[in-house]
């Protein structure tokens, strides 16, 4: 044979894209950061719940890098002399609970409608369609006014009105490459052998869209973020005493030209959290295209010979 | 042309009906006027007169037989909160926001194209990482806290733009330039992307073996093909404008169509709801058609 | 002496994950006034990087020229500025690509394209359309001046090469190069567009650089020929010389890896067909893709259709799968009828009837290995197989292949593309098929790899009895390996018989023109051929 018989085994998969995210140290210092965020918003109530709840009058509305007052003071403390820092590591639990349910949620309802839609005959698309084009285009906001007055303002009701209204994203999405990936080659070979249409769809289809709605999952991610902050902001959310950073924001909204720290830290909590997701989708974007991933791998390469 | 037009309209008619279904029954659901309209100490006759004076007494299906009915006239009703035609309240809200979102659109558009553009075509660069960065932090931002900051530092701190409201110029700064944000750094990396794959494609091959200019390259040849998937981006943003910016038009006192909306639902004027459903649906939905049009103009691959 | 074009030592790199890859080596070669020159190589070979030098077409980074000088009409093109080179591209050289639909700008008009050939370098617009008209109706357009306002994705792809051609010539330049220019035309559309080049070379007195894989292409269009081989030119000459007296064994293989020049195989007698299609059709609408074919196939045949785009050969093959339904006809096989089985029946026949697809690169899937690619057969159908035993059939079975057995772990994207074909012949016998339909299987392969996939195919039918259809545009490849030889035209069937008619006495005159058009690697056979072109003309 001509051919080069030996072909280099490549790496494993998990050390691979370690190298990728260490060739972009953009999308490195977000990867830390949200594992931070993550970590804060698993054990941070727990650690400091006591401290976020427990009023001071003394302290109201303390500005922050007053180092006397002990570190957990140093972002300052909000109307009722709470520490900010202590409120911003508690709220991230719903933050991040209520942004990571409506991704989740939506993802999956959305992927398996946009499976169908692409797969399934012509009617059973056309249907699916319209109900996502009703879905785009009903006000998330009456939405989320009717399901918090009709079950109340808790965390999963709004995880159910996020997920509703972004279901489409998703489907639309997998319906195209669906539609798409479905004339390929490979497909055609498996029904050549006779491969069911479930088989088909899971084994085939399935693991060429996941990369792309993976990417998306996480730009979503943000953008679920900022509505779940919007919707704290306008009232029509999560209501205290439960906190959220949207939720800050607005509290802190009345005391803006006194102490202007009590919206902008969870402001910025919330600009960096979304950064991150942005940076870290994009990075995702190239290292889990197989044609464009050699870019990130060059460049991990290229370290490698000048440290 | 004709034959697609009618289809897309059709589609789209079959979705606002459903729509408008779903919103008058879901809108219902929120509660009862009279509770919030007259005074707590109000009797049950006063609820009752009120409820027959806005025609809610009767079993919903009734209302909703009689609204339809009514709408076949092109008559929307009559706000309770105003007590005007809902249709004219609409109107005059939506002709603000009209005026914000196609202002902010052009703008957007103007400098994502540029900014895009410069930073694909020497992609890896130091500008390009400098653009890809701002426009990040720009689509990560949240409007509402970008405004409220602006507030703080440009109209008290510095008093040179008015807080909120309209009547001046002035006033039309801040809620642009907030508005501005978040759809420009969602498009300045979808018009880098969509040069970066124009600028690689075999046809700007044919042109550098030609002799073309890089200028001509870039703007000529990859922009034009680039464009196809910008305008896409470009029509959903304006989609989302056109719904209303309901945040910032509350924080800055602005009379848009998205600040008529929320307070139309916290207050429960359901005519005034659907009407500007209907408005905003209407014009989503000719947007779009122009954003096919463009599509067709620009790439005779799709014209029938 | 000083050479027109005179490439010296030129070496390009390029870094990638796995290292730096040296495209081009060393390599020299030269070209005069007139001249053709043909750069011949497999894929990979480095021969169309060499020609993208010339042209400052090379992205930089990744690429990297690391050596040499090429030296145009007494200028060192390496040497000049950027803005130099770009006053040179265009007017001194021109250059045409294998696939003009890419290499169009799919939203601007042809006419705008051509004009803007004209353009870039000075002419005024009145100047450039009077010029444009005038290239297109040269180039034998139809219709001219209303083709200058139409779209690249309206015109047939030999058209499109013409209008490449127009636009490549504007500024009537010394040095065209030519990437293998018919590549992905059909057989008599080749012969055309190589003809027109040859005309216009006259004309003009412009030396060609031709890039090819094809010894047809050499044989019928070049003056001489550099034979590229894993980034160095490792022989050159004149084009007899090469092909009668071939130096270099790397060259030799190539030659004698060339298709149809074996035995034909002998007329079979007829016994009972395993597979008989009668009067079958297709409509896609309005439009007839097939209309009335019929055959029979006997076990152990193969039965080759032959035919140019659009012909609806493949068509044949997928409504024979299934993957298209029929609109009419039977298709009986073993007595049942195909085309009129309800789906559990299908799904129990799938087992017999396979397909191997054009590109193996497309039609395995690049997320599952080699080991699920093979076993899902007996994933689906699990009577065949019962799973103690899938590790040693999967080794089996690659070995059968011409693979080993270790490889089983990995994705197809570490194979190459020979290798690739041959996971994809492996997946298919898997279920142990009785017919396997192979649809363009050879055609995206390197000639020497062919040969190698072919004799597979013919080991197998020698030791399992498998019958195939096998759907070609390849002349030279069907004389070698089919028992029948089928030619269909526009949907129709012109001519259907034993190889050896079909090849030494074609009836249809269709298949005469089929035939004259194809490229023969020999150049005396192909100074024949030519003549015996134009005498059919």
């Amino acid at each position: 044979m001509t051919q080069i018989d030996v072909i280099p085994d490549e790496p494993k998969a998990l050390i691979r894209f370690a190298r990728m995210l260490w060739a972009d140290k953009f999308a490195l210092a977000a990867a830390l950061f949200l594992c931070l965020i993550f970590v804060l918003a698993l054990i941070g109530p727990w650690l400091l719940d006591a401290a976020a709840q427990k009023q001071n009058l003394r302290g109201r509305n303390a500005p922050p890098f007053d180092w006397e007052r002990g570190w957990i003071w140093i972002l300052g403390a909000d109307a009722l002399g709470r520490p900010l820092l202590a409120r911003i590591v508690v709220a991230s639990q719903n933050t991040m609970t209520v942004a990571a349910g409506a991704v989740l949620g939506s993802a999956v309802i959305g992927t398996v409608l946009g499976l169908v839609a692409g797969y399934a005959g012509k009617r059973t698309g056309l249907v699916i369609m319209r109900l996502a084009d009703v879905i785009m285009s009903f006000p998330s906001l009456l939405l989320a006014v009717v399901v918090l007055y009709i079950l109340g303002p808790s965390v999963l009701n709004l995880v159910v009105v996020l997920a509703i209204t972004r279901i489409p994203v998703y489907l639309r999405t997998t319906r195209a490459e669906v539609m798409e990936i479905r004339e390929r080659m490979f497909v055609q070979a498996a029904k050549v052998m006779g491969a069911s249409s479930p088989r088909i769809i899971f084994r085939h289809i399935l693991p060429v869209v996941l990369p792309t709605l993976m990417t998306i999952a996480t730009l979503d991610f943000a953008f679920v973020m900022l509505a779940e902050s919007a919707l704290s902001f306008l009232g029509i959310g999560i209501q205290p005493p439960e906190i959220t950073w949207g939720l800050m924001i607005a509290q802190g909204r009345q005391y803006l030209t006194t102490a202007w720290w009590l919206s902008f830290w969870p402001g910025l909590a919330i600009i960096l959290t979304t950064l991150s997701l942005n940076l870290l989708s994009s990075w995702m974007r190239i290292a889990l295209d197989p044609t464009q991933r050699w870019r990130l791998e060059m460049r991990a390469s290229k370290n490698e010979v000048k440290p | 042309m004709h034959r697609f037009i009618r289809q897309r309209a059709i589609a789209s008619l079959i979705s606002l009906m459903l729509l408008v279904v779903a919103v008058f029954f879901l809108s219902r659901l929120t509660g009862d006027p009279a509770a919030l309209y007259l005074p707590v100490e109000a009797s049950e006759e006063m609820r009752q007169q009120f409820r027959e004076v806005h025609g809610l007494n009767d079993p919903v299906l009734v209302q909703f037989g009689r609204y339809v009915s009514d709408l076949a006239q092109l008559n929307f009703g009559d706000s309770i909160r105003k007590a005007r035609p809902a249709f004219e309240i609409v109107i005059e809200a939506f002709w603000w926001t009209l005026q914000l979102a196609l202002i902010t659109m052009a703008l957007v558009t103007a400098a994502a194209i540029v900014l895009g553009s410069l930073a694909a075509f020497r992609a890896g660069g130091l500008f390009d990482r400098l653009a890809t960065v701002s426009s990040l932090i720009g689509a990560s931002a949240p409007d509402f806290w970008v405004a409220i900051v602006a507030i703080v530092v440009f109209s008290v701190g510095l008093g040179w733009v008015p807080t909120s409201g309209t009547g001046t110029l002035a006033h039309w700064i801040l809620p642009i330039a907030v508005l501005f944000i978040r759809p420009f750094g969602l498009i300045v990396q979808v018009v880098r992307g969509a040069m970066i794959t124009a600028l690689s494609s075999a046809y700007v091959k044919t042109a550098r073996a030609k002799g073309v200019k890089s200028q001509a390259i870039i703007f000529v040849h990859a922009l034009r093909n680039a464009m196809l998937p910008v305008i896409t981006v470009i029509g959903d943003q304006a989609a989302a404008l056109l719904n209303g910016a309901v945040v910032i038009e509350t924080i800055f006192g602005f009379p848009g169509v998205g600040k008529l909306m929320i307070d139309s639902i916290l207050q429960r004027d359901f005519n005034v709801v659907l009407a500007a459903i209907m408005v905003t649906a209407m014009a989503i939905f000719l947007m779009n058609l122009l954003i096919d049009l463009a599509y067709s103009l620009l790439d005779p691959r799709i014209r029938h | 002496m000083t050479r027109f074009l005179d490439v010296r030592d030129l070496s390009v790199d390029f870094h990638t994950v796995t290292g730096t890859v040296h495209a081009v080596r060393n390599v020299s070669f030269y070209l005069d006034r007139g001249e053709t020159l043909a750069i011949l190589g497999e894929s990979g070979s480095g021969k169309s990087v060499s020609s993208s030098a010339i042209m400052d077409l090379i992205d930089m980074p990744p690429g990297k020229i690391t050596s040499g000088e090429i030296w145009f009409d007494g200028q060192d093109l390496l040497r000049m500025p950027a803005s130099a080179r770009r006053e040179i591209n265009g007017r001194r050289i021109a250059m045409i690509f294998q696939d003009p639909l890419s290499h169009l700008n799919p939203v601007y008009s042809v006419g705008w394209q051509i004009e803007e050939a004209l353009t870039a370098h000075g002419a005024d617009r009145a100047t450039a359309k009077a010029e444009a008209l005038r290239l297109v109706r040269r180039v034998g357009i139809p219709d001219p001046e209303t083709s200058l306002q139409k779209y690249p994705h309206e015109f047939s792809g030999g058209q499109r090469q013409r209008l490449m051609i127009a636009m490549a010539l504007a500024l009537r330049p010394d040095l065209l190069i030519a990437d293998e220019p018919t590549t992905a035309l059909d057989v008599t559309v080749q012969a055309e567009v190589l003809a027109l080049l040859k005309e216009l070379q006259l004309e003009t007195g412009m030396g060609v650089l031709i890039i090819t894989h094809d010894l047809g292409v050499v044989a019928e269009i070049a003056d001489r020929v550099a034979v590229m081989n894993g980034g160095a030119v490792v022989e050159t000459g004149a084009t007899h010389e090469v092909y009668r007296n071939p130096q270099h064994p790397y060259t030799a293989r190539l030659i004698a890896a060339a298709p149809g020049k074996g035995e034909m195989h002998p007329e079979q007698p007829r016994r009972e067909p395993v597979l008989s299609v009668r009067k079958v059709r297709k409509q896609f609408g309005q439009f007839t893709a097939v209309e009335d074919v019929s055959f029979d196939l006997m076990e152990g045949e193969t039965l080759a259709i032959v035919g140019e785009s659009g012909s609806g050969k493949s068509t044949v093959a997928k409504m024979l799968l299934r993957l298209e339904e029929p609109s009419g006809g039977q298709a009986l096989w073993k007595g049942r009828d195909l085309f009129a089985m309800p789906p559990a029946e299908l799904f129990k026949l799938r087992r017999d009837l396979q397909m191997v697809f054009q590109d193996p690169t497309q039609s395995l899937n690049p997320r599952m290995t080699v080991w699920q690619l093979i076993t899902e057969a007996w994933v689906i159908h699990p009577e065949i197989l019962p799973r103690d035993r899938w590790k040693a059939r999967v080794a089996e079975l690659l070995l059968q292949v011409g693979l080993k057995p270790e490889m089983a772990s990995r994705y197809p994207h570490q194979f190459s593309g020979g290798q690739r074909q041959r996971i994809a012949i492996a997946r298919a016998l898997a279920l142990e098929p009785k017919l396997i339909i192979c649809d363009e299987a050879v055609s995206a392969l390197d000639v020497s790899v062919q040969a190698q996939v072919i004799a597979l195919l013919d080991d197998l039918r020698k030791r399992l009895g498998i019958s195939y259809v096998f759907i070609a545009h390849d002349l030279p490849v069907v004389r070698d390996f089919a028992d029948q030889v089928m030619v269909m035209q526009k949907g129709r069937v012109v001519e259907l018989g034993p190889v050896a008619q079909v090849f030494d006495a074609p009836r249809a005159a269709y298949t005469q023109r089929l035939l004259a058009a194809g490229l023969d690697p020999d150049p005396d056979v192909q100074a024949e051929r030519r003549k015996a072109r134009l005498a059919l003309a």
